[in-house]
């Protein structure tokens, strides 16, 4: 099954790796992982999609909890939660199909940033099954290049993940 | 005070209280060097080899409780590092390592003798530091010794750039009092109702079982585990890392369990119906095969670590903690309760375990005119009085340590079990005996073992650390053999040794004693004499039967039942 796991961690060199090298020595999988500081400048979050039965995740939250450099983490999954990706798509945007590239960009409520002649650059925001299907829904001749963010995720209500 | 980064580290290391640092110089390092040349009271030993100063400061950690700390240069000398580092990180031991590195201007250059220790050593440390910054220096080793030697032990990289430790760089110091990381907390006490549902079901245990490993001896929780073991009259088996957490020559020992197990000890563990786990990881050499490990059982896992639980095998009362505040916990409840576990079902266990005793899986060929391995093992525990600190290297004779030398107290069985690293013997034996000086200190090995970390002889005699090398020598890889006997039709692919040295003039020649042994009449004299030269090393190479497997066996994938016993053992099919 695949799970959301937010980690605080010390924002520190090397704390990155160490997830990281955590992941690829034990084996587990990682759908992506994405990290940036807090308002509280000595923690990152690190949000890592992963996936494996409930004996590999209770494992990677073990050992995660392990490491010294992370001091809290919650497995978003396992409570309500809110999970957003954002992905910027750059398509061939000529004559005719101009209208409709926008057109289906209004659908999925993305935004258009970029406008060249040949070309836009299309912003959109959502869970991963909503990016997924916005691709799918370009034609994919039409696609120049894909950049996704990676998921992030919070909990719903006033519960938190602080220190 | 004010102290050059050179001089902190050294002072951090005295107010640490620190006997012994194990190491060897090199350029980024020399700084340090100069400061320790200044003063007494941390006594250096300088080792031949980076590897034997991670192993000689493990087995002084190993034997004592205290942590080991090492201190070489950057780029090889932290490489050679790696290996002991590893070992002690499987073991879960204590050291804290310093590593020179290159200057901080220059790290990510391809610097002269660079490498990238943190990054190297990352997956086999519980911790590691690269200090940029002298006003760090104090507190990183603050939190140095308190992570390695704190919740499950293990191994800290301090890595310090040359220019860091500047003689000339000067700052006021002062050590600091107290530690505390918000990111970690180790737990001590056990939860308070887990503990009681454990007890609970070790009460109405009728088959039990108690399976202790190396958090035992980590833990110093010998004395409470044998009073709880004795308090319930519960059979006991112990791990390799385990061994000398119960006293082995106690009725209730049923001896080692696991790929070399006893006969006994397999078959209770498959038999039971309540396993109690006690600082042990389930590792897969202990359990063999899952899917038939201990298929009847409930079983409790008492575990400092609780990525340890629940790892391999599901259990079914975890308890989080500090092995010896839980283990009292239990004795406590059990005395309270006045209660006493079901004594017809624990008799009727007890004469189970009694047959499969009777076939003394341990009995080896005594009228051979080789000298058979194990023969030695025995003479030498009859002669030190089982109570000698025995370092061993890797392979069968590290196995018939285990099983033929009765170890009744914690910390005098060091070896490596995790990594299974050879070439730990030697040099763990001299971390030994420099913090024993009264004490045997004896190194079981074999003639392959001993040769990846023999150069250490010549450490053994500049600190004048007398200890006793007992080595196998049967001329091959003897485990690599035996699996290649058993699994792959007596194909020997590479592990016989055809240019063995002459050990007793390599002894000689690094100022020892050297003696050969090729009759088993003389295995006994010459142990005797070799104890009485107090003052000196002796290097006794006993020529023994090339063909001697280890045995019981359970091979790989196998289950506990299922193992392979010594030629000519009967099995009655009634007792499996």
């Amino acid at each position: 099954m695949r799970h959301i796991i937010s980690v605080l961690l010390e924002n520190e060199s090397g704390a990155l790796s160490r997830v990281a090298g955590l992941f690829s020595a034990r084996g587990y999988n990682i759908e992506s992982l994405t990290v940036a500081p807090t308002q509280d400048p000595t923690l990152s979050r690190m949000t890592i999609v992963t996936s494996g039965s409930d004996e590999i995740i209770e494992q990677i939250t073990k050992q995660l909890n392990k490491l010294i450099d992370v001091v809290k983490l919650v497995d978003l999954s396992e409570s309500a939660h809110i999970e957003r990706e954002l992905m910027m798509v750059k398509v061939r945007a000529t004559n005719g199909g101009r209208e409709e590239v926008k057109r289906l960009a209004d659908i999925f409520r993305g935004n258009i940033i970029d406008v060249t002649p040949t070309s836009y650059v299309i912003e959109v925001t959502g869970e991963k099954s909503k990016l997924d299907a916005f691709l799918q829904a370009l034609r994919d001749e039409d696609l120049i290049e894909v950049v996704r963010s990676g998921t992030t995720g919070i909990l719903r209500g006033e519960r938190g993940l602080h220190v | 005070m004010e102290l050059s980064g050179a001089e902190i580290v050294v002072q951090c290391l005295k107010d640490e209280g620190v006997e012994y640092i194990f190491g060897y110089p090199g350029g980024a390092v020399l700084h340090i060097y100069d400061a320790l040349f200044k003063q007494d009271d941390v006594k250096h030993i300088l080792v031949r080899h980076e590897q034997g100063a991670t192993h000689a400061a493990d087995g002084y950690a190993r034997s004592t409780g205290k942590p080991g700390v090492v201190l070489v240069t950057s780029g090889p000398g932290a490489t050679n590092a790696v290996t002991g580092i590893a070992t002690a990180y499987m073991d879960s031991i204590p050291l804290v390592v310093i590593t020179g590195q290159v200057p901080l201007p220059v790290i990510g250059s391809d610097a002269f003798q660079e490498a990238d220790i943190v990054g190297i050593t990352r997956p086999c440390v519980k911790h590691n530091f690269l200090v940029k910054d002298i006003h760090k220096l104090a507190e990183t080793f603050k939190k140095a010794f308190y992570i390695a030697t704190t919740g499950r032990p293990g191994p800290v990289v301090i890595d310090i750039p040359k220019d860091v430790t500047d003689p000339n760089v000067k700052i006021p110091y002062e050590y600091p009092r107290s530690v505390s990381l918000r990111s970690y907390n180790p737990s001590v006490k056990g939860h308070p109702i887990q503990i009681k549902k454990a007890v609970e079901l070790m009460l109405s245990a009728r088959r039990p079982m108690i399976y202790s490993g190396g958090g035992v001896i980590l833990g110093n929780a010998a004395d409470e585990l044998t009073t709880l073991t004795r308090l319930l009259d519960f059979p006991i088996t112990n791990t390799l890392m385990g061994l000398g957490g119960y006293p082995a020559t106690d009725r209730q020992f049923v001896g080692m369990l696991g790929m070399h197990g006893t006969y006994e000890a397999n078959m209770a563990m498959h038999d039971c119906d309540v396993l109690l786990a006690v600082g042990a990881r389930f590792d897969d050499r202990v359990t063999g095969k899952i899917a038939e490990f201990c298929p009847g059982a409930k079983i409790i896992h008492i575990d400092v670590d609780p990525a340890s639980i629940s790892k391999t095998v599901k259990v079914d009362i975890p308890i989080v903690g500090d092995v010896a505040p839980v283990l009292a916990d239990m004795i406590e409840l059990i005395k309270t309760s006045g209660r006493t576990p079901d004594a017809e079902a624990l008799k009727a266990w007890w004469a189970r375990i009694g047959q499969w005793r009777s076939l003394d899986c341990l009995r080896y060929d005594r009228s051979s005119d080789r000298i058979k391995p194990q023969f030695v093992i025995e003479q030498l525990w009859e002669l030190t009085r089982g109570d000698a600190f025995v370092a061993s290297d890797v392979g069968q004779h590290q196995m018939w340590a285990a099983q033929y030398y009765k170890f009744d107290k914690p910390r005098r069985w060091v070896n490596s079990g995790g990594l299974g690293t050879m070439g730990f013997g030697l040099p763990a034996a001299i971390g030994i005996k420099l913090a024993h000086p009264q004490e045997e200190v004896i190194c079981i090995t074999g003639e392959a073992s001993i040769q990846m970390c023999i150069q250490e002889l010549a450490t053994a005699l500049q600190y004048r650390t007398p200890v006793k090398i007992v080595n196998l020598n049967n001329g091959y890889m003897g485990m690599v053999r035996q699996w290649q006997e058993f699994i792959y039709e007596s194909r020997y692919s590479h592990s016989y040794l055809e240019t063995l040295p002459d050990f007793v003039k390599l002894a000689e020649a690094y100022g020892h004693v050297g003696m050969r042994i090729d009759r088993p009449a003389d295995v006994r004299p010459a142990l005797e004499e070799a104890l009485k030269l107090k003052d000196r090393t002796v290097f006794m190479d006993f020529l023994t039967d090339p063909t001697e497997n280890v045995y019981p066996m359970v091979e790989s994938g196998k289950a506990h039942h299922e193992m392979r016993l010594a030629p000519g053992t009967a099995v009655d099919r009634e007792l499996a």
